[in-house]
């Protein structure tokens, strides 16, 4: 991308990016993304989150689904490292947490193919700036 | 794709746990189960829901319906009404304290949720790694709005309005600061971001850079705009590789954005930003030894004034701010200043962010607006003592704040309150204790981490510091006097009134608030030699019940210093003067004869 000129560039960069998220998110098409965030700061990758978010991509192209893993800050939940939030198509986006690989790999099977919650979710306990 | 149409959320934080939660999930399974609807409705048991007080909490998706104060005998109603007839059961609905409604959906239950997230906002929450993710969170908006449609006077007297005030601890009005460093004259000035985190049990800014590097080179660029300065230094420190590599990261995206460097958004502005390393001195984190650090002298603080928005980095004009202070500027340009001004107490608007550590069940990072208390953050949010033991004292402050005590739990955060209470804000450490925490033990581990990190630079810090670590070291070892007690509560006071800067200035604050508040415990360490915690270990006696006691030797055999004697299968003894209390006879008893007295 080039460089930004203005606000209404930067607007319009804004608005296209929130364009394709929204799409991603809204899809009813039953192929559209299942979403997986890690959790990567200090404090999550000293308890194994590199290995968890390493071991997502690589399952999810064996076993042949349509997920985006991507990596952000600390979610806040320390004594849960590593925690992660699964964001399957239509639905609310749910945050476990002590993710192991064998934890992951139970998320896979149980909660992304079937919808079946597995034991360590967290409920979100805080407002975002867009709801105040 | 879902399996399962319904899932019933069961909370089974140590709250719940305690008011019957996993009798509820067992219930609420069996029930579901002899009903046949298992293979539809899922019943799992989750983390805290952090509104403990109303518990045990039952929620039910997808519909958000949220229950309080649920017990074991409600399980078969839950089932019946709403899974199988899907009517909402009115009177485990949570009424809304103010107009007494009935408020099914946990969506529009705005006050339950005790953590606003605002310097947080994008933590845990975008890519810190993709300058995108960012723009499409608002990002950058701030600083073009700033550019194109406001002056620097302007952003600054937004900045005085919306009342945000320094996050690193010291509350001085952010606004005032940028004015005051703007209405420097000098042909170059500064814009330094300290990110110096140096509190014990503190990780508020690393999290923030390593979470949402973006929002604070927005705030620095803002505030270059409004004092007039086209430099921004981090001066953050070398051990946190992580923070560093992502703001590198995202100082690269926004140069390529034109976000940063010459001519910003086609505006004529430039600002661009760098980084310098900080060896990890505490005493770096105070302003005037930062400016020194970063120059390449030694970290030692100087008198202000001059204060460094007059005379800093290299004799310019410079404007320091924390973190934390600089993340929640963008939103406030985006939201106004009213907004932010509309959250928060009195005299502390906006929101701080803590790092909960200690003996808490829930460790790690909360935003609560300033102005929540303290038992909302320990017992709501932190989920209470860990163990079920009883709390005694929080510490806010790190090393240069005091403790609070129960009779604390109840009055609201900000800056005020916490200095009237004799501790501080700081930058946002809070370290939870529960009944086996020494309280002389403690005021002593912050006197060592003080000793350790004075500059020495002057007497009374370098000094006095030490000589307090010393008689505290006395009194844990059983040989302290009332006299010793006065003589640290005295050399406290000529610390603070002499220290040259605010390491030396409030070291003395845990000694000072664990005597006025844990006095009894200070006494009985003095006058019964005694410690109720058991945490001085020199104070402790280790005694053989001779009616337990069997003769194994086992105890014998393992006393490092052969202070145990006793026949074979004769009844032991252990010799008090030898005895180095170590505890290896209690670990080894296996008929429970040793005990601590």
């Amino acid at each position: 991308m080039g460089q930004v000129k203005s606000l209404a560039d930067l607007r319009k960069i804004k608005e296209d990016l929130q364009g394709k998220m929204s799409l991603r998110e809204n899809s009813n098409n039953p192929e559209s993304l299942v979403q997986i965030r890690v959790a990567m700061a200090t404090c999550g990758i000293a308890s194994g989150a590199k290995q968890v978010m390493e071991f997502f991509i690589e399952e999810f192209d064996k076993r042949n689904i349509q997920a985006v893993v991507t990596q952000t800050g600390c979610m806040g939940y320390c004594f849960a490292e590593p925690t992660i939030e699964v964001t399957l198509p239509g639905q609310a986006p749910v945050v476990f947490g002590y993710v192991d690989t064998k934890k992951a790999d139970d998320i896979i099977e149980k909660y992304v193919k079937n919808g079946e919650l597995v034991d360590g979710i967290i409920p979100v306990n805080y407002e975002t700036i867009e709801k105040k | 794709m879902s399996k399962y149409k319904m899932h019933v959320l069961v909370c089974g934080g140590t709250g719940c746990h305690a008011s019957e939660s996993d009798q509820l999930l067992e219930d609420l399974k069996t029930i579901v189960t002899e009903k046949g609807l298992d293979s539809e409705v899922q019943v799992i048991a989750t983390g805290c829901f952090g509104f403990c007080e109303k518990g045990p909490i039952v929620k039910i998706m997808p519909d958000n319906t949220f229950y309080t104060q649920v017990t074991p005998a409600d399980a078969r109603e839950i089932v019946d009404e709403h899974l199988i007839k899907g009517r909402k059961i009115n009177r485990l609905l949570y009424v809304d304290p103010e107009n007494q409604e009935h408020i099914a959906d946990s969506k529009h239950m705005g006050f339950y949720k005790k953590q606003l997230r605002i310097a947080l906002r994008n933590c845990g929450f975008i890519d810190p790694e993709n300058i995108d993710e960012y723009i499409s969170r608002d990002g950058y908006e701030a600083l073009a709005k700033c550019l194109t449609e406001m002056t620097p006077q302007q952003v600054i007297d937004e900045m005085k309005k919306s009342g945000l005030r320094g996050r690193g601890g010291g509350g001085f009005s952010t606004g005032l600061k940028w004015e005051i460093t703007s209405k420097s004259v000098s042909d170059v000035k500064y814009v330094v971001c300290n990110a110096d985190e140096g509190d014990p049990g503190a990780f508020m800014d690393r999290s923030i850079l390593e979470g949402d590097p973006h929002s604070v080179i927005e705030a620095m660029a803002i505030c270059g705009y409004c004092i007039g300065s086209s430099i921004g230094l981090v001066y953050i420190r070398a051990e946190y590789p992580l923070a560093i590599d992502r703001l590198k990261t995202a100082i690269a995206q926004a140069r390529e954005y034109g976000l940063l460097g010459n001519n910003v958004l086609d505006t004529g502005f430039s600002f661009d930003l760098e980084l310098r390393y900080g060896a990890g001195a505490f005493v770096c984190g105070e302003e005037t030894a930062l400016i020194h650090s970063m120059e390449g002298l030694r970290g030692e603080p100087t008198v202000k004034p001059p204060f460094p928005s007059v005379s800093g980095y290299y004799g310019k004009p410079t404007n320091v701010n924390n973190v934390e202070t600089f993340a929640n500027v963008p939103v406030i340009i985006n939201k106004g200043a009213d907004w932010f001004a509309s959250i928060g107490s009195e005299n502390s608007k906006g929101t701080k962010v803590f790092a909960l550590a200690g003996k808490i069940n829930n460790v790690g990072l909360i935003e609560v607006p300033m102005g929540t208390t303290l038992r909302e953050v320990i017992y709501e949010i932190g989920g209470g003592i860990k163990d079920g033991k009883k709390f005694k004292a929080v510490q806010t402050g790190g090393p240069s704040g005091g403790c609070l005590t129960e009779k604390h739990l109840d009055s609201p955060i900000d800056y005020d309150n916490l200095i009237a209470a004799g501790s501080m804000m700081g930058s946002g450490g809070m370290i939870v204790m529960d009944e086996d925490d020494c309280m002389v033990s403690i005021a002593k581990f912050y006197l060592d981490f003080t000793v350790e990190e004075s500059c020495g630079k002057c007497a009374p810090c370098r000094i006095g510091n030490k000589r307090l670590y010393e008689i505290l070291d006395k009194l844990t070892q059983g040989k302290g006097t009332r006299e010793d007690i006065d003589s640290l509560r005295n050399l406290s006071y000529v610390i603070k009134d002499t220290a040259l800067c605010g390491l030396g200035q409030t070291s003395p604050n845990p000694v000072l608030s664990t005597i006025e508040n844990f006095w009894d415990e200070y006494l009985e360490h003095v006058d019964e030699k005694k410690c109720r915690s058991g945490q001085c270990k020199a104070l402790l006696q280790y005694i053989i019940e001779p009616e337990n006691c069997v003769g194994c030797t086992a105890c014998a055999r393992n006393c490092p210093v052969n202070a145990i004697s006793g026949e074979r299968k004769g009844v032991h003894i252990i010799d008090q003067a030898t005895c180095i209390k170590c505890g290896a006879c209690l670990e080894k008893c296996k008929f429970n004869a040793v005990f601590i007295k």
